[in-house]
């Protein structure tokens, strides 16, 4: 009897047709796709995407060349020169960021003891030659300007925690 | 010359054309087939497949044939040129070969043949020669191992394939396919033969190489199989050759079993539409089975494979061969023409 009720499902292909039923009733619910380069997904706070060098509210750049990030990266990615200004405070003459060695760790933002060197949401910085993943100061600064709203937004997220 | 005119050149001409009445529309059906296909699978992984190039993605399958008729063909140094050209070439011209006998209607057909069901067969049986030539000729050991996989397999399922054809023919009583048709006016084998049905459908599957028997290619081992080595043009012929051979499988499905044109119900709203257009729901329907199986199981293994095909549906399809003729000489039912 049970080689009968076996031979039978086989040959009947029980298991099979309600496998296929499966994948037919998954047919017709509706996708999950997000459509990327029209819509986007939500991005934690936390993101560590594209890096930017941040300005206090009056136009004065937050880096005093303290070079923690520069000492702390594990990829030897940033380097910085630095001499006293004018005004004699401390400042840059250089920052450069190599994105092509970058892993995205996010040491030099804890690091940085004025918040000035940050990871932000931009994760869109694709490019075609290497060269333009070498960042200098001046392309840092722009992505600080260009960012200040959401990375401002994501730190205030994370102050509790930090 | 009105001898030679009206003798020769006027039917060439003729001919000519009905083959191109089938072989354009049969290339853009190849195409969009790949997009159904994509579509399919994407839709039952809760994806949504290609939907950016054109309406809906619809002009996706040209994108791609346009990439791959662009790419530079590269042939390996130890390649034997001449083969290596020549089996994609086999491939796609034996996927198209077949459609000469397929009929679409009652006199609907480029060529009425008597023996249209056993030249299906043979088209069928040799469209493994484009395959152990691919993988013999790149003269790569990836290539060589999916050929003669592939090889044994097509020529195992071929043998239960056979046994069903001679049932459904023993039945219909003609080796013509339009009269096998017409002989489904009743009742549809897929009725009374389901067994063989099933059989002929689970063949199917393994002799165009498709999920869950494609391990010709096998990627998680072989990378790609038999077509390994093969690039642009010369690659797009055998994926042409493929999806041509599913659909003439399909076809094969719909004629044999599916009763061809004839609607469903031989009843006035059905018998309105016209017999092509209910030749063209059913290949569809199967087509969409075919990538239905393939979104569903996952490959079978190489001995597990073998096991099917020798070990039940070689006895299965014989036993229902004997069965059948019994039973048509028993009632007399078999028709002898």
């Amino acid at each position: 009897m049970n080689f009968l009720a076996r031979g039978a499902r086989g040959l009947l292909l029980t298991e099979l047709i309600s496998g296929m039923a499966l994948t037919l009733r998954y047919m017709f619910k509706p996708p999950v796709t997000v459509n990327y380069p029209y819509e986007k997904g939500p991005i934690s706070s936390r993101f560590r995407g594209e890096h930017a060098l941040r300005r206090y509210p009056n136009g004065e750049e937050r880096c005093i060349a303290c070079k923690l990030c520069e000492a702390i990266c594990p990829a030897l990615a940033i380097t910085i020169e630095a001499e006293p200004r004018a005004d004699g405070s401390r400042r840059t003459t250089r920052y450069d960021i190599d994105m092509t060695k970058c892993i995205y760790c996010g040491y030099c933002q804890e690091a940085c003891p004025v918040d000035a060197i940050v990871e932000g949401p931009n994760f869109e910085f694709a490019a075609e030659t290497r060269e333009e993943l070498f960042y200098d100061k001046d392309k840092l600064l722009a992505n600080g300007d260009r960012w200040e709203a959401e990375i401002a937004k994501s730190l205030s997220l994370e102050a509790p925690y930090r | 010359m009105n001898v030679f005119w009206h003798g020769y050149a006027w039917p060439t001409i003729l001919t000519a054309i009905e083959v191109l009445c089938v072989a354009v529309p049969l290339l853009v059906a190849i195409a969009y087939y790949t997009y159904f296909e994509r579509k399919v699978l994407a839709y039952s992984q809760l994806r949504k497949g290609p939907n950016v190039v054109g309406p809906f993605g619809l002009w996706q399958p040209f994108a791609d044939g346009l990439k791959l008729l662009l790419k530079e063909t590269i042939i390996p140094s130890g390649a034997n040129r001449i083969l290596f050209i020549a089996a994609p070439v086999i491939t796609f011209a034996l996927a198209l070969v077949a459609w000469a006998v397929i009929p679409f209607d009652v006199g609907v057909v480029i060529s009425n043949i008597n023996v249209g069901i056993l030249y299906l067969f043979a088209i069928s049986s040799l469209s493994v020669y484009g395959i152990i030539i691919a993988g013999w000729a790149s003269n790569s050991r990836y290539a060589f191992l999916g050929a003669l996989r592939s090889a044994a397999q097509m020529v195992s399922y071929e043998v239960s394939i056979g046994f069903v054809l001679v049932t459904v023919l023993l039945c219909a009583g003609s080796l013509n396919l339009t009269v096998i048709v017409e002989a489904q006016r009743h009742i549809w084998y897929v009725i009374p033969l389901f067994p063989m049905f099933v059989v002929f459908f689970i063949s199917g599957l393994a002799e165009t190489n498709r999920a869950p028997f494609d391990l010709a290619e096998g990627e998680s081992e072989l990378v790609a199989g038999f077509h390994v080595e093969y690039s642009a043009m010369s690659f797009g012929l055998f994926f042409l050759g493929e999806y041509g051979n599913m659909i003439l499988m399909s076809a094969m499905t719909s004629i044999l079993f599916l009763g061809g044109w004839l609607s469903p119900i031989p009843l006035e709203p059905f018998t309105w539409i016209p017999g092509p257009i209910w030749l063209l729901a059913k290949i569809l329907f199967v087509m969409f089975c075919f990538l239905w199986v393939r979104a569903t199981f996952p490959r079978f293994r190489y001995d597990q494979l073998m096991r099917l095909g020798w070990k039940v549906f070689l006895p299965l399809s014989l036993f229902w061969l004997v069965l059948t003729a019994g039973v048509l000489i028993a009632t007399g039912w078999a028709s002898v023409r």
